[in-house]
């Protein structure tokens, strides 16, 4: 009998800490899953943020480094610079990436260096207490926006995906979810091209996951899913960028 | 023996490069020697002016209080630092771009002049150099001669001509 | 007395220390401009690639630190450098390359504060440098040269010792030494350390992963990781404290100044030893670990010559066992102390 399924070699067995319902655990295995299928687990370097997800090392079972908040690409950056053989992504939030890494982000794109970016959008800041992040919808309610956030007073959230598509560094982008099996599928195909760019040397490639945080979205992890799906795309629609 | 030469002038006018070129004479005659530069913000125009320290022994400071010899290649520069000169020290003036007041002793050329009538304006630092060397064998003139060969483009030889014609117009005033 | 005719070359401070950091293994560069370091990353644009390493023109202080910090995670020796304003914003940085254990060369060309200050001579980083500078108990290894060799050969002291110890190192410099040219003998040999990385990121192959970290949320680990730490403190302290002596055997008074300030505070002593006066220097080369062990038979007086404000005297006082006489003469901002005004404070401390 052939075994079709089985726990990926590049994901430790172990438990994480991430709550209930939330979307960290399936891009984990996701890119577990492709690190195996593409046989690079042997050289790849993951590059984990501050945010929920800075011990992903805990559950990766490959070479990995910190970064301090935002600081994911310029860490990246250099390690792919001095180590050309090696496959280098980075694992960032929404304020990672977006608002404390804005300066990073947008300049390793433009400097087109040759690295995959996962980026996970769940319009909330997580791991200190469910704070506006740059993402976040126009009346959302967060910690910092109990009223909802209000345009005139926070701003609009920030489409940075749509943004680095104009750079010409950057040679792949796309917006997918993980509201539903289908979408996490799709995730998984989007996640699975952005790490072959890199092993072909296209390029800057980055993959924008919309990602459901039932504790600070205040609703269950199923409504989760659903606002993804009803409300969050409508913000942010997926589908490939550029 | 420690000789501290101010030379300052306008941006532009090739002011450190003479301050590195005699430095650098210096440096290969076996001494000690020290070159600090010193800018305003801006890059073109305005003040520029370096220190040069040259001795026998072991330099402290690369500041120069009171020089031994000043080159003020424009009327800011030789406002500015007339009053730095030592009791025995020598005051060169670049006259095509300065007036020296009748109370001020000093050694007074006019330099940009001298370099337009050589075809090339910016040698008149070249010319300065000349001029305190003439009056002051601070260092061998033949070291200055090696370093213009040197620092010259291989595509612009006409460069050390220009400049060792200012050289000499210099050595001779 | 003349130089021995070796062939040298007339360069920067900023320059040596470029050259002596290619010239000691360095193979990558991250850098922002900023005066009076510039000359710094104008010499490493120029060379860095042509000789097998890295340059990266950073987008700014903050990644040009993070840069370096990945550069060093995979084995590599990184430097970046700067001066005082942009020292200032690398220091989060700084705190997770010790955090990290990651060995790391940072150069601080200090200039005029606070603030924007100015771009001329200045040691008021004395404090940031020499306390850790960042959040969190640890310590740079800091260096300071004193002339344009110095500033070449300390390179290769200054990569060892932070692959030796897994710790940061500062090179603490001013707009003097950086922007000052003098004759530079690159003659000299030097002698790159190999050391363990095996912690180092370059893919899992054929072993278990590492993890470059500083993040320790298990109770009690992090106290644990911080003990590890003071052990290396400690052993730095005890083995790598290093500072030049000139004429303290017989003197009643010692100066105490490092890097530029001590090139002026020597030439003040030359002039008193003339004048017959029994006065000595100690320019300390590490200002951290600071070289405590100089100060051990304490003279009666000391004379502390800064660009500062009362930042290396603390040291000073810290290191004397007995209550000596510690006088001061301080500037900041741009100026500094001059030999004459040196020789006028010295004089009254040592008649007084």
């Amino acid at each position: 009998m052939d075994k079709i399924y089985t726990h990926p070699r590049a994901l430790r067995k172990t438990v994480t800490h991430y709550c209930p319902g939330c979307g960290h655990g399936i891009l984990h295995r996701i890119i577990a899953e492709v690190v195996d299928e593409l046989a690079i687990r042997e050289k790849v370097i993951g590059i984990a943020p501050v945010g929920c997800a800075v011990i992903a090392y805990d559950y990766w079972d490959f070479d990995c480094s910190e970064a301090a908040h935002g600081r994911a690409l310029a860490v990246a950056t250099a390690i792919k610079r001095v180590r050309k053989e090696n496959i280098v992504f980075t694992y960032q939030g929404d304020g990672d990436l977006a608002a404390i890494g804005t300066n990073e982000t947008i300049h390793a794109a433009n400097r087109g260096e040759n690295l995959t970016v996962i980026f996970i959008n769940n319009a909330i800041y997580g791991m200190t207490g469910g704070q506006m992040a740059p993402t976040t919808l126009l009346n959302q309610k967060t910690a910092t926006t109990p009223k909802g956030r209000n345009a005139q007073l926070q701003g609009y959230p920030l489409k940075i995906s749509e943004m680095l598509a104009l750079l010409p560094g950057v040679k792949y982008i796309e917006r997918t979810s993980l509201h539903s099996p289908q979408e996490i599928i799709k995730t998984k195909k989007a996640i699975k091209q952005a790490f072959l760019n890199q092993v072909e040397n296209i390029g800057f490639s980055l993959v924008e996951v919309l990602s459901p945080c039932p504790t600070y979205w205040g609703i269950s992890p199923s409504q989760s899913l659903n606002w993804i799906r009803d409300t969050m795309v409508k913000e942010f629609p997926l589908g490939r960028i550029k | 023996m420690t000789k501290s030469i101010i030379i300052a002038g306008s941006g532009g006018q090739g002011i450190m490069l003479i301050g590195k070129v005699l430095a650098q004479a210096a440096m290969d005659d076996a001494k000690f020697v020290t070159w600090l530069p010193a800018y305003g913000a801006e890059v073109r125009g305005g003040t520029a002016h370096c220190m040069v320290i040259i001795s026998d022994a072991e330099i402290g400071s690369p500041c120069v209080e009171k020089a031994d010899v000043i080159i003020a290649m424009n009327q800011l520069s030789f406002n500015k630092f007339k009053n730095q000169l030592n009791e025995k020290g020598i005051l060169i003036v670049n006259s095509s771009l300065a007036k020296v007041n009748s109370e001020t002793k000093a050694l007074k050329f006019p330099f940009t002049e001298i370099a337009i009538n050589l075809g090339n304006i910016k040698v008149a630092n070249m010319v300065a150099l000349g001029a305190l060397l003439g009056k002051k064998k601070i260092v061998p003139v033949k070291n200055i001669v090696n370093i213009i060969k040197q620092m010259a483009p291989a595509d612009r030889p006409e460069l050390i001509t220009v400049n060792q014609a200012a050289l000499n117009k210099g050595l001779e005033l | 007395m003349r130089q021995k005719s070796i062939k040298k070359i007339l360069i920067s401070g900023n320059e040596a220390i470029a050259e002596g950091a290619i010239r000691a293994g360095c193979t990558f560069y991250a850098g922002y401009p900023i005066t009076p370091q510039n000359e710094l990353i104008g010499y490493m644009a120029e060379h860095m690639q042509d000789r097998g390493g890295v340059f990266i023109q950073a987008e700014s202080e903050v990644a040009a630190i993070n840069m370096v910090y990945g550069a060093a995670a995979t084995g590599v020796r990184a430097m970046t450098s700067s001066s005082s304003p942009g020292v200032s914003l690398k220091q989060e940085g700084i705190s997770y390359i010790a955090g990290a254990e990651l060995p790391v060369v940072i150069v601080n060309i200090m200039r005029g504060g606070p603030g924007l200050g100015n771009i001329w001579p200045g040691q008021s980083d004395y404090f940031q440098a020499t306390r850790g500078g960042g959040h969190g108990d640890y310590r740079c290894i800091v260096l300071a040269p004193a002339n344009v060799q110095e500033c070449y050969d300390m390179m290769i002291l200054a990569f060892n010792l932070a692959d030796q110890y897994r710790n940061p190192v500062l090179i603490l410099g001013d707009a003097m030494l950086g922007q000052m040219m003098e004759p530079l003998n690159t003659s000299t040999k030097f002698v790159i350390k190999n050391v363990d990385k095996s912690w180092a990121l370059t893919g899992c192959k054929d072993r278990k992963p590492n993890i470059v970290k500083s993040f320790y949320m298990v109770k009690g680990d992090l106290e644990k990781f911080n003990l590890k730490l003071q052990k290396k403190y400690e052993a730095l302290q005890a083995k790598e404290e290093r500072w030049e002596e000139f004429l303290v055997k017989d003197a009643k008074l010692v100066l105490v100044a490092y890097g530029s300030m001590a090139r002026i505070a020597k030439a003040a002593v030359k002039t008193l030893r003339l004048k017959g006066k029994k006065v000595g220097l100690i320019r300390p080369i590490t200002l951290w670990p600071f070289p405590k062990q100089a100060f051990k038979k304490p003279k009666d007086k000391y004379l502390v010559v800064e660009m500062s404000y009362g930042q290396l005297i603390e040291d000073v006082k810290l290191s004397l066992s007995v209550n000596a006489q510690v006088g001061f003469i301080g500037r900041a901002g741009g100026g500094f102390p001059s030999e004459e005004e040196i020789i006028v404070k010295a004089n009254k401390l040592y008649n007084g």
